[in-house]
C-alpha cells in the first residue's frame, strides 16, 4: 500500500493491484485491435493527467500486438468543464499537447475513471474543437457507474459498483510511484 | 489554486508564487492560439469591458482577442467616443458600467491609481492595463513569460533595461516582477531619465549603455515617452539615439545571442535600429503573441467563483 495509507483514516478497499491493471490494459489493447480490425488510423488521446499515462501504456501494448506506433496525445479538459466560475477558485489549466491532426482519425479517448460522464462530455467538446475525427471511442480503466449523461465506454478495464459517497482513486507508477486502484469511503 | 485576489492592479502586490501561477496558466493557454478554431468555452456568458482613457493598439486588441478566444463577450470603450468626453467622472463611469454587470473591467488611465479607485468600489474584477507612469502589470508578466519560454528559467538571469526608466510604467512593473523572480536588473539611460532612488527598486543604474549590456542575457529597450516628459529632459532625440540607441555595432559589445525585447510601439532609428529590431535575437513579436496567453490566463484566473469575502 502507498505511504498515504497511514495518514488517511478513511476506509479503503483495494480493487485492483499492479498485476490486475496490467492484465486489464492488455485485454483492452486486444479489444481495441479486434474492434477496429487493426490499428490503421488509430490515435490515442489521454485525458490529463492519468489518462495520458494509460494511453501511453496502451500504445506500448498496441505496438507489441500489431507492431505499429499508435500516436498518443494529451487533452486537458479544464476549459470545457461545465462548473467553471460557478463556485470556488478556477481549477488549474494544464497543457493540451496533440501533435497530430485528428481529422479522419479513429480517436480513442483514454481516462482513468468513468463516473458522471461530465468529463467525457467536456473531452468530446474539446476534441471536436481540434478537428473532425472519423470515430471516437472511449477507454477507461474503471467504470464506477452513476452516470449523469448518456455516455458509455467502449472499453472498460474493470466495472466497479460503488456508492456515490465513495471515491475511486487510481494510482499509477508514472504519477504516484505505485500501481493500484482503491475505494475510499467518505462516510466517517 | 487560484489568484488570491479579486483584481490585478500592480506587480508590487503579487507574491512570487502568484506570478509563477499566472505564467504556468499562460503556458497552458498558449496552445489555443495555435489551433485552427481559436476558441474555448471557458468564459461563456462572461462580460469583459475594455475601458481605455489612453491610446492603445496592442494592449486593447490583445485583451479583446484573449477574451474572445475564451468565449467572453468583450466590449470596447474608448475615451474619445464615450461620456468621458462629456465630463463624466471616472467613478460615475465605473458605477454606470457596474450597473451593466460586467465580470471584468480592464482599464487604462493616465492617472496613477485610477484602477485601484475602481477596484475598491466595483464588484467586477479590475485589471490594470497601464495607469500613468505607475504600473503596467500585464506587460511585465508577458515579458517574464517570453524570457522564461526562451531561456527556460528566470532565476539568476541578468536583464538590462535601457531608456526612459523614470517615466516608464513598463520599467516599473518589470523591475519589480524581475526582482521577485530572482532576475538581476541593471537600468541604463540619461541621468535625467533614471530613477531617483534606485536602491529602493533593487537595481543597479548606469549612464553607460555598453556597461549595462555587457553581461546581460536580455536587453529590454524602452520607448522615449515624450508625452510624459517635460520639455527639458533630453537635448535632442538624435543625441539620445547616439548615446543610448541599440544598433548592430553596439550589440557586438553584448553577449553572443543576447535576446532583445521592446514593449512597443517602436521608434525605429531612435532607441532601436531596424536591423536589431528585426534581427535574429529579437523577441519583439514573441512578446505580442505571448501577451495573448498572459491575458487569457488572467481573464480565466480572475473569473473564478466568488470567494466568500467577495
Amino acid at each position: 500500500m502507498p505511504a498515504e495509507a497511514a495518514m488517511d483514516t478513511r476506509k479503503k478497499a483495494q480493487i485492483m493491484d499492479a498485476t490486475a491493471i496490467q492484465r486489464a490494459l492488455t485485454r483492452v489493447a486486444h479489444e481495441i485491435v479486434e474492434k477496429n480490425k487493426g490499428t490503421a488510423d488509430l490515435v490515442l488521446i489521454g485525458l490529463r493527467s492519468r489518462g495520458v499515462d494509460l494511453a501511453r501504456r496502451l500504445s506500448q501494448r498496441l505496438k507489441q500486438i500489431d507492431g505499429v506506433d499508435v500516436p498518443v496525445g494529451a487533452l486537458d479538459i479544464t476549459l470545457y468543464r461545465d462548473d467553471l466560475g460557478k463556485a470556488g477558485p478556477q481549477p488549474t489549466v494544464r497543457k493540451t499537447e496533440i501533435h497530430f491532426s485528428v481529422d479522419k482519425k479513429k480517436v480513442i479517448l483514454v481516462d482513468d475513471v468513468l463516473y458522471t460522464g461530465r468529463t467525457t462530455r467536456a473531452a468530446l467538446d474539446g476534441l471536436m474543437d481540434l478537428g473532425r475525427p472519423r470515430v471516437v471511442q472511449l477507454a477507461v480503466l474503471v467504470d464506477r457507474g452513476h452516470r449523469e449523461l448518456p455516455i458509455r465506454a467502449d472499453y472498460v478495464g474493470k466495472n466497479v459498483p460503488t456508492a456515490k459517497s465513495e471515491q475511486v482513486q487510481v494510482m499509477l507508477q508514472e504519477e504516484d510511484g505505485v500501481d493500484g486502484v482503491v475505494i475510499l469511503n467518505n462516510t466517517d | 489554486m487560484t489568484l488570491k485576489r479579486k483584481d490585478l492592479l500592480t506587480i508590487r502586490e503579487l507574491e512570487p508564487e502568484e506570478i509563477h501561477q499566472i505564467l504556468d496558466t499562460a503556458d497552458s493557454m498558449k496552445e489555443i492560439g495555435t489551433r485552427e478554431i481559436k476558441k474555448v468555452p471557458a468564459l461563456r456568458g462572461k462580460t469583459v469591458i475594455n475601458l481605455f482613457y489612453e491610446a492603445s493598439t496592442r494592449t486593447r486588441t490583445s485583451f479583446e482577442i484573449a477574451g474572445k478566444w475564451l468565449s467572453a463577450d468583450v466590449i470596447n470603450i474608448a475615451s474619445t467616443v464615450s461620456s468621458m468626453t462629456k465630463g463624466e467622472s471616472l467613478l460615475d463611469t465605473g458605477k454606470t458600467l457596474q450597473a451593466m454587470r460586467p465580470d471584468v473591467v480592464i482599464i487604462r488611465h493616465p492617472v496613477p491609481g485610477a484602477p485601484k479607485l475602481l477596484a475598491d468600489r466595483l464588484q467586477a474584477a479590475i485589471i490594470n492595463a497601464g495607469d500613468g507612469a505607475h504600473e503596467h502589470p500585464t506587460q511585465a508578466l508577458l515579458d517574464l513569460f517570453t524570457i522564461r519560454e526562451r531561456l527556460g528559467r528566470l532565476e539568476g538571469l541578468r536583464v538590462a533595461i535601457v531608456g526612459d526608466i523614470s517615466h516608464s510604467r513598463v520599467a516599473r512593473s518589470n523591475i519589480q516582477a524581475m526582482r521577485k523572480t530572482g532576475i538581476e536588473v541593471r537600468v541604463a539611460g540619461p541621468a535625467t531619465l533614471l530613477p531617483r532612488y534606485p536602491e529602493q527598486l533593487g537595481v543597479q543604474v548606469t549612464t553607460d549603455l555598453e556597461a549595462a549590456i555587457a553581461d546581460a542575457d536580455v536587453i529590454m529597450m524602452l520607448r522615449i515617452q515624450r508625452e510624459r516628459q517635460g520639455p527639458t529632459l533630453l537635448p535632442s532625440l538624435r543625441e539620445y539615439s547616439r548615446l543610448f540607441g541599440l544598433n548592430v555595432e553596439r550589440l557586438k559589445k553584448a553577449k553572443e545571442g543576447v535576446l532583445i525585447m521592446h514593449p512597443g510601439p517602436l521608434n525605429r532609428g531612435v532607441e532601436i535600429s531596424p536591423e536589431v529590431a528585426d534581427g535574429p535575437y529579437s523577441l519583439i513579436l514573441d512578446q505580442v503573441t505571448n501577451g495573448l496567453a498572459i491575458r487569457m490566463a488572467l481573464l480565466y484566473l480572475l473569473t473564478g467563483g466568488h470567494p466568500a469575502e467577495r
